[in-house]
Parts: C-alpha cells; structure tokens; sequence
C-alpha cells in the first residue's frame, strides 16, 4: 500500500528551499517529496524551522531561495481550494459562533450548504447548536473548531501547525484519530507537533527537522504492521 | 467564488461584528460628538460665520472620527491571526478590500447622518445652496476618505504603531479630496461660489484612488 502511495505523483516537492528572517537562515535547502495519501509528522526542537516550512508551503511566506511545486502547480492560488491550512493561532473569529465562522469560511471556497459546516462540526466532536460565541470555547473546543474550519472544503492536503498545543490529552487523541480517519480517506495531511506520541499510532512517516533542515525521515513502522493486518483499510487509503 | 459574493459575505460579517460589538460606531460617535460641543462652545458663531466654518468642521470631525473605525478595521483581522484564514483561501483579495471599504464607508455614513442634525442645532446652520449638492459632497468625500484609509491601515497593520501611522500616511494623501470637500461644503452652505469643480475634483480622486487601491491591495496583503 505505502509502495502505490509513493509511486503516484508527489504532493509536494521542495528544491532547495531557503528562507531568511534577515541574517537568520530559519530554513536550510531544504530538498524533499512527499508521497499522497499519507500522514506526516513533523518534529523538531523550537526554532528548527517546522512552522515557517508549513507557512511556506501554505502560501504565507515567500521562500527566499529555491522553489517548490504543491500539488502539481508552481502558483500556490491555484490549487488553493484543494489544500487546508489549520495555523498555530485558531484563525476563528471570536465574536462569531461556530457555524457563524464556518459558514463564512465555506463561503471563501464557494460553498453556501450549510450541512457542510455542521458535517465538519460533528466530525470534530462539536455540537453544530451550540449557539456560543468562539470567545467563550474553551483552547480544546477552538483547537477543534479550528481543524474543522481547515478541513471544510474537504481539501486533498491538510497542512496542520500545533493542532494539539493546550488541548487536553483525551481530547488531543481523539483529534489524532479523526486525523488517521481523514488520511484514510486518501488525504495527505503534515502535521507539526511536539508531542510525537499522540501520532504514534496514526502517523505514516516521521520528519525530523533541527536547524532549518530535514534530517531524518522515519518509517512508522508500527502503522505498516497495522495496514497489513487489515488490508480493507489499505484499500480506503489507496483510493 | 465571485468577488461580489464573497465581497457581501465578508461584508456581512463586518457588520455582524460590528452589531455586536459597537467598537467602531461607538467610538466614532464620541469622538465626533466632542469635537462639535467643543467648538460649539469656544467659538458660540452666528448663523452667517457658521456657514463660513462649518465645511472645515464638519470634515475635520469625520475625518478623524474615520480614523477610530478604520484602524479597527483590520484589528479584528489580526486576532487570532484570522487574516491567514482568508489569505489560503482561493477568495479574491480585492473582495476583502472593497468589503472592508463598503463597510467603513456605511459606518462613517451613518455617523454623518447622526451628527447632521447636532450641526444644524449647535451651528444653526442654513444651507443657501442646494442641500442635494451637500449629500453628493458627502458621499463623495466620504467614500475618498475610506478607500485610502482601509487601504493605508491594511499597509500599517505590521507595523508596530499602526495607530499613529495610519493618520501620518494618510492624512498627505487626503489633502486634495479634504480640499475638495471642505470647498465645496462651504461653496454650497453660503451660496458664494459653484461648487461644481470640487464635486468633479472629487469624483475624479476617487475614481482614481479606488483603482489604484485595487490594483496593488493583494500585494499589501500578501506582503511579510
């Protein structure tokens, strides 16, 4: 299964990829592909580049050198609709309930049912009622009404910064299990986190960074063993 | 997407928020409301100086009252980080822009249709000219005032006193339609002068400035 995953077309490519913050090189030439259908983990110390990479490739930052393809295209804009960013901060707007924010998401990428938004709600464990203003959610609640913004349009790359930062534990596993569902689905999702053991049941691939560069890429080997097991799910995935 | 539906999304919104929260009305409100008791008492005019000082007065109250809701503009857009949400989107940049724009030019509308009356009372003010003249030179100013103000405070909003940045940049930039507004108010409030050069200078800004504030708007908002 991994082997047609990697054999179809990379979902992201990077050459080279520098990026300065004045003097300071945050990423390193970084040169890399990732396969689709597949969930990555980033992990790396603060500082070791792992959000400006996400921020890069989500269309927010300009590389300082090098280039990369998304999906296939050079211009991000382009494949914009089929790629889902969930940012460190919850990007909600705390004034507006939950489907007040998500309606008026879904109407950035052209979607005007409502069924959608509560879909992504229910998906995440919210009650799509819940008529409180995002002000008012507890971290965990915005945390999770955050990826369900970012998954909305139902987008082919989901592209995850600290999706599990102040949630609480119970709640961060089973954020971790919607994530396995979604890639299952034949997703391709990065996820940047510090805290590696939520992933380790889910995760397809480690991607360890230290200082602006890619230094290691590790095989769960663990979620292999799993897929071999049960092959109705590699079949889910393969699709 | 099309720009106009995202445009009345984004625009509907604003004005949810704004419903709700009253930051921006409220402080306009205050603010011009002092700067008409104010002047009111320290200069008591008659009827006939009113006429003549009014067309600054009133444009300098609202210019500065504009101020207070165009920097809240895109404050909301900063909590949270809320601004990257709409950046990933394939949404239209120019739609944040003219939603902001239509926004900030409803909000300042209403604060003008607000304190016209509490000018007439303290100013006893008389229009000699035509008073539909007055409602195109407040339409027109009005509209001058926001296109460069949402487009200066999106430009200042990384920087770290955007506060005071937005009126040092666009105060400069507003001197050609203030004149234009200040003129044409007074032309019209004493009856002296036609004021239709400055109706036509007027149009001619925002027309202008509306395109030009278009054409660079994604690049400012994708600028780091």
């Amino acid at each position: 299964m991994i082997a047609t995953a990697q054999s179809s077309p990379p979902v992201i490519v990077l050459d080279n990829l520098v990026k300065f913050f004045g003097r300071f090189a945050a990423i390193r030439g970084i040169s890399a592909s990732f396969a689709p259908a597949r969930l990555y983990v980033v992990l790396g110390d603060n500082g070791a580049g792992k959000s400006t990479l996400l921020r890069i490739v989500a269309g927010l930052m300009e590389p300082s050198q090098g280039s990369f393809t998304l999906l296939g295209a050079k211009r991000i804009r382009d494949v914009a609709h089929r790629v889902g960013y969930m940012g460190h901060a919850p990007l909600l707007y705390d004034e507006l309930s939950g489907m007040e924010n998500l309606r008026y998401f879904a109407g950035l990428y052209g979607i005007h049912d409502d069924e959608v938004g509560r879909n992504a709600m229910r998906m995440v464990g919210l009650d799509p009622e819940l008529s409180r203003r995002v002000g008012q959610y507890s971290q965990g609640m915005r945390q999770r009404l955050s990826l369900a913004r970012a998954v909305l349009h139902d987008p082919e790359l989901m592209l995850l910064d600290e999706p599990f930062s102040n949630v609480d534990v119970r709640s961060a596993r089973e954020m971790a299990a919607v994530l396995g569902r979604v890639r299952d689905q034949g997703k391709t999702i990065f996820v940047v986190t510090h805290q590696a053991p939520l992933m380790e049941g889910v995760a397809d691939e480690f991607v360890h960074m230290t200082a602006g560069q890619i230094v290691k890429r590790e095989e769960c080997l663990r979620h292999a063993a799993v897929e071999e097991a049960d092959p109705s799910r590699a079949g889910a995935r393969s699709g | 997407m099309s720009t106009a539906g995202v445009t009345r999304a984004t625009l509907m919104k604003d004005l949810r928020m704004e419903w709700r929260s009253k930051d921006a009305i409220n402080s306009m409100l205050f603010f011009a409301l002092l700067v008409v008791v104010i002047f009111s008492f320290a200069f008591n005019p008659t009827a006939e100086e009113s006429r003549h000082i009014a067309g600054g007065l009133i444009w300098v109250s609202f210019l500065f009252a504009a101020v207070v809701a165009l920097n809240q503009t895109w404050a909301r857009e900063l909590r949270n980080q809320v601004l990257d949400a709409y950046r990933v989107s394939p949404a239209p940049p120019n739609a944040l822009f003219l939603a902001k724009a239509f926004g900030n030019f409803l909000f300042v509308v209403i604060l003008e249709c607000l304190m016209a009356p509490l000018f007439v009372i303290f100013y006893e003010l008389r229009s000699v000219g035509p008073v539909w003249q007055l409602v195109v030179v407040a339409l027109l100013g009005t509209w001058a005032l926001v296109v460069n103000g949402t487009f200066f405070a999106a430009l200042s909003i990384r920087t770290r006193s955007r506060e005071i940045m937005l009126p040092l940049i666009l105060f400069p930039i507003s001197i050609p339609a203030l004149l234009g507004m200040v003129d044409a108010t007074t032309s019209i409030l004493t009856g002296d002068a036609s004021p239709n050069f400055w109706i036509k200078l007027l149009a001619v800004y925002d027309i202008v400035f509306t395109m030009i504030c278009l054409l660079l708007f994604e690049a400012v908002l994708n600028a780091e």
